[in-house]
C-alpha cells in the first residue's frame, strides 16, 4: 500500500444558503480545493462524493454523475462515485479516496461531501434524517434523532451523574470555537444560560444541545505521498483510515451510552498509525448532539467512561488545552450538512496541521484526528492525519 | 394633489396574551415575547370577520369627514382572509356605507400588503379623474395554525382610507413598489392555515423587499430618513420593523407612533394601514410620513406622505371616531378555549 497525502482542501461557508443550489455548493467547494492544490481539473483521476439524502432533500439521485458533470469532468469520463452512510457519508467518501490512492489504482482523487438541507420544511428534514436510524423498529415507532440521542443522554446521566450544566459546556465551548471560524454557521459565543434557557427538544436535550440543519459542501484532494510535493509545500499525510459498523438500531446495542463502533474504529486507527491518544494534538468529533461529544471523547480514549462531562467542564477540551476538541466549532456551531461534515472535519484538521487556522490555531499541531458517525453509531469513520 | 381625505381604523375588543397560548402548547412565553416583541394579540368576536372589520373602519373614516358616499366611485378591500373565496367583500362594504350601485369594486390579496396596493389603485383612479373618491381598506382576521409560530401574532383589525383630490388631510407625494416571485409564505386553495418557510421569511422575504422599496423611493425622490418625521413599516412582529428601521437609518422615535404590534399583534393586510392611522392620529400639519408595507410572495409598497393644514380644519373631525390608541384600550382577555371558539378552531357537530 502506498502512503497517501491530502494536497488540497476547500469548503464553502456553512449555513442557510438560500442563494446556492446543491450544484453551486459542490462546484464552489471543488474549485476551492483545486485552487488550494494548484491543480488543473484534467489531472483528476477519480471522484468520491459523500451525500446522505439528495433524493429526499432536493429530489435528485445519481449524485456521482451529477457532480462529475457540473465539475466539468463528464467529458473526460472519469469514475465518479456517491458514497452514502448517513451522517458518516463524508468520512467514508474520504476513506474510499484514500483506499483508491493507497491501492495504486488512482493517483489524484477528489473526496467531497455535500448536502442541501434547507429546501424542505423542518418536519421533512427531521424525517429524512430519521432514515439514518432503523426505520422499521425506530422511525416508524416515532423515534427521531433528537429522541434517540435524548435516550442516550438519559441513560448516561442516570449512570454517570453527568450534570445538565456539564452537558451544556459542550455547546458553549463549540460556539466559542465557531466564533473563530469564518465558515461556521454560528459565529457567536454563547453562555451556559443560553443553553439552559433554550427550548426543550427532547428531554434532556435543548435546542442548543442540537446541531442545526445546514447547507454546505467540502472537498479535499488526495494523492500519493511521494507525488504530493508536486502540488503543495505542506502535504498532510494520512496516518490511518479506519471504519467500523454496529447494529443500526440503538436498542440492539450492548450499551447504549457507548458507541462500540467508535471504540473499534478508534483502536484500529491508533494501531495502524502506531500512536496513542496522547500523540493527538486535536480531534474533530461528531457532536450531532452535546451528549454525542461526551461519548465520543470517552470512546476514543481521551478520558475515562463517565468522566467526559467533568473533563469538558474543566476545560480540558478547549482550544490549546490538553486535547482540543472540535476547533472548527463542531457540528453544533460550524453546522452539519450531513454528507459534507466528514470532509469538513478533514479540512479543519489539515488547516490546523498547516498552521492556517487563524484565531483558533492550536500551537504546534502535528497530528490530528477526525471522528465521523452515521446514525446513532451504526457506522463510524476515524482518520488520523499528520504533518510530513 | 392626490391624498388622504379621511381615514378610520377598527380593532376587535378581544385579546389573548402570548402567555396563554404558550401555556397550552408548553412553550416558553418569555422567549416568545422576547424574540417577537409581541405580548398580546387582538381576536375577533364570534360574528366578526374581514367584512365587518372593513365596514367598521370605513364607517369610522366617514364619521370624521362628510364625504358623500355616492361620490365614492371605487371600493377595494385588501385581505388574505376574505370571508368568501368567490363573492367580494368590497361589495358588502360599498353597500354598507351607501356607495352602491354606481361604483367599481374588487377584493385584493397580496398577503400583508393588499391594503397598500388598494391605496395605490385608488390613487391611479383619482389621478386619472375616473373617480372622485376611492375607498382603500386593508383588513384581516388572519389565520395561524394551532401551535405554529404564527399563532402567537396572527391578529384581527383593519384601516380604511378615502383617497381623493380635494383638500386632503395628507398628500401622497409619491409611491413606488418592489416586487419579486418569492415563496416565503403562502396558503393554497382549500387550506385553512398558511404555511411559511421559517427563517426564509426574514432576509429573502421581509428585509429584501422592504429595503428594496424604501431605497427605491429615497432614490427617486432624492430623500432619506432624515426628511421624515415618522415612519411606518409592516409589522409582523416588533423586531422586524425595528431592525429594518435601524438599518435604513430611522430612529426609534420616528417609528414609535406607528409601531402598534406589541399589544395588537400582526393584522396582516391591516398592519401598515393601522400603523399609518395611528400616526395620523397624532400628526400635525406639515409632518412628513414614510410608509413601507410588505406582503409575502413578495413585495413592498413605499409612500411619501405629507400632512396638510386640513387635518386641523373644521371639515375634518379627528375626534369623531376612535383613534388607534382608544381602540386598543379596555380589552377583554380570552382564555385559549374561548379564543379557539372565537376563531372557529372548535369543530361543531352539524
Amino acid at each position: 500500500m502506498r502512503d497517501v497525502a491530502v494536497i488540497g482542501i476547500g469548503c464553502t461557508r456553512f449555513g442557510e444558503k438560500w442563494e446556492s443550489s446543491f450544484r453551486d455548493l459542490f462546484v464552489e467547494a471543488g474549485a476551492l480545493a483545486l485552487e488550494d492544490a494548484r491543480l488543473a481539473g484534467e489531472m483528476i483521476d477519480a471522484m468520491y462524493v459523500g451525500n446522505m439524502s439528495a433524493g429526499r432533500f432536493i429530489e435528485q439521485e445519481h449524485i456521482g454523475a451529477l457532480i462529475a458533470d457540473y465539475a466539468g469532468m463528464a467529458t473526460r469520463h472519469i469514475p465518479s462515485t456517491r458514497v452514502e452512510a448517513a451522517c458518516a457519508s463524508g468520512g467514508l467518501a474520504f476513506r474510499q479516496a484514500v483506499i483508491a490512492v493507497a491501492s495504486g489504482m488512482e493517483d489524484i482523487v477528489v473526496a467531497a461531501g455535500v448536502e442541501k438541507m434547507t429546501d424542505v420544511e423542518p418536519g421533512a428534514s427531521t424525517d429524512t434524517l430519521t432514515g439514518a436510524a432503523d426505520r422499521e423498529w425506530e422511525g416508524f415507532m416515532g423515534a427521531t434523532f433528537p429522541g434517540l440521542y435524548a435516550m442516550i443522554a438519559q441513560d448516561y446521566m442516570h449512570r454517570f451523574q453527568l450534570t445538565r450544566e456539564e452537558l451544556a459546556q459542550v455547546a458553549v465551548k463549540n460556539h466559542y470555537n465557531g466564533a473563530r471560524n469564518p465558515i461556521a454557521q454560528f459565529q457567536q459565543e454563547i453562555t451556559l444560560e443560553t443553553v439552559l434557557r433554550s427550548a426543550m427538544v427532547a428531554e434532556p436535550l435543548r435546542l442548543f444541545d442540537c446541531s442545526p440543519v445546514t447547507d454546505g459542501a467540502a472537498a479535499v484532494i488526495v494523492a500519493p505521498l511521494d507525488r504530493a510535493r508536486e502540488f503543495t509545500d505542506t502535504p498532510i499525510r494520512v496516518l490511518a483510515s479506519a471504519q467500523a459498523s454496529d447494529t443500526i438500531a440503538l436498542h440492539d446495542r450492548r450499551d447504549i451510552s457507548t458507541l462500540d463502533a467508535t471504540v473499534a474504529a478508534g483502536e484500529r486507527a491508533f494501531r495502524r498509525a502506531k500512536i496513542t491518544h496522547k500523540d493527538i494534538d486535536l480531534v474533530e468529533v461528531h457532536d450531532c448532539f452535546s451528549i454525542a461529544e461526551i461519548c465520543a471523547i470517552e470512546d476514543l480514549g481521551f478520558c475515562k467512561k463517565g468522566e467526559g462531562g467533568k473533563f469538558t467542564a474543566d476545560g480540558e477540551t478547549a482550544l490549546n488545552s490538553s486535547i482540543p476538541v472540535n476547533t472548527s466549532g463542531g457540528l453544533k456551531a460550524c453546522g452539519h450538512p450531513v454528507g459534507a461534515t466528514g470532509i469538513k472535519q478533514v479540512c479543519e484538521v489539515v488547516l490546523q496541521l498547516r498552521g492556517e487556522a487563524g484565531k483558533r490555531q492550536i500551537d504546534g499541531a502535528t497530528i490530528g484526528m477526525t471522528h465521523n458517525v452515521g446514525g446513532t453509531g451504526a457506522t463510524v469513520a476515524v482518520h488520523i492525519l499528520g504533518r510530513v | 394633489m392626490v391624498g388622504i381625505i379621511t381615514y378610520g381604523a377598527y380593532i376587535p375588543r378581544y385579546r389573548i396574551r402570548v402567555e396563554e397560548i404558550a401555556r397550552v402548547w408548553g412553550a416558553n412565553a418569555a422567549d416568545i415575547t422576547g424574540g417577537l416583541g409581541v405580548f398580546e394579540k387582538s381576536v375577533p368576536d364570534l360574528d366578526e370577520d374581514t367584512a365587518t372589520i372593513a365596514v367598521e373602519a370605513a364607517r369610522n373614516a366617514l364619521r370624521r369627514r362628510g364625504v358623500d358616499p355616492q361620490e365614492v366611485g371605487a371600493v377595494y378591500v385588501g385581505s388574505e382572509s376574505h370571508p368568501y373565496a368567490v363573492k367580494p367583500t368590497a361589495c358588502t362594504v360599498g353597500e354598507a356605507i351607501g356607495s352602491t350601485p354606481n361604483m367599481t369594486a374588487a377584493d385584493y390579496e397580496f398577503a400583508c400588503k393588499a391594503g397598500t396596493a388598494a391605496i395605490q389603485t385608488c390613487m391611479g383612479l383619482v389621478k386619472s379623474r375616473m373617480i372622485t373618491y376611492g375607498l382603500a381598506i386593508g383588513a384581516d382576521v388572519s389565520q395561524g395554525a394551532p401551535s405554529d409560530a404564527l399563532e402567537y401574532t396572527a391578529a384581527a383589525g383593519g384601516a380604511a382610507f378615502v383617497i381623493g383630490r380635494d383638500d386632503p388631510i395628507a398628500t401622497i407625494n409619491h409611491t413606488c413598489s418592489f416586487t419579486t416571485d418569492t415563496p416565503d409564505f403562502w396558503r393554497r386553495e382549500g387550506q385553512n392555515y398558511p404555511r411559511h418557510g421559517g427563517r426564509f421569511t426574514g432576509d429573502p422575504g421581509y428585509f429584501k423587499h422592504v429595503r428594496g422599496a424604501s431605497r427605491l423611493l429615497f432614490e427617486q425622490l432624492g430623500k432619506g430618513p432624515k426628511d421624515y418625521d415618522y415612519a411606518i413599516f409592516h409589522q409582523p412582529n416588533a423586531k422586524f420593523p425595528q431592525k429594518i428601521a435601524k438599518d435604513l437609518g430611522f430612529t426609534p422615535e420616528q417609528i414609535k407612533p406607528g409601531l402598534v404590534v406589541p399589544h395588537l399583534g400582526n393584522t396582516y393586510s391591516g398592519a401598515s394601514p393601522i400603523g399609518l392611522a395611528a400616526t395620523l392620529d397624532i400628526a400635525k400639519p406639515w409632518d412628513r410620513i414614510f410608509v413601507c408595507s410588505f406582503g409575502s410572495g413578495a413585495g413592498s409598497d413605499a409612500f411619501d406622505i405629507e400632512v396638510t393644514g386640513a387635518i386641523e380644519s373644521e371639515a375634518f373631525q379627528r375626534s369623531a371616531a376612535p383613534g388607534v390608541t382608544q381602540l386598543l384600550e379596555n380589552p377583554i382577555y380570552l382564555d385559549y378555549a374561548r379564543y379557539a371558539k372565537h376563531k372557529g378552531k372548535i369543530v361543531m357537530q352539524s
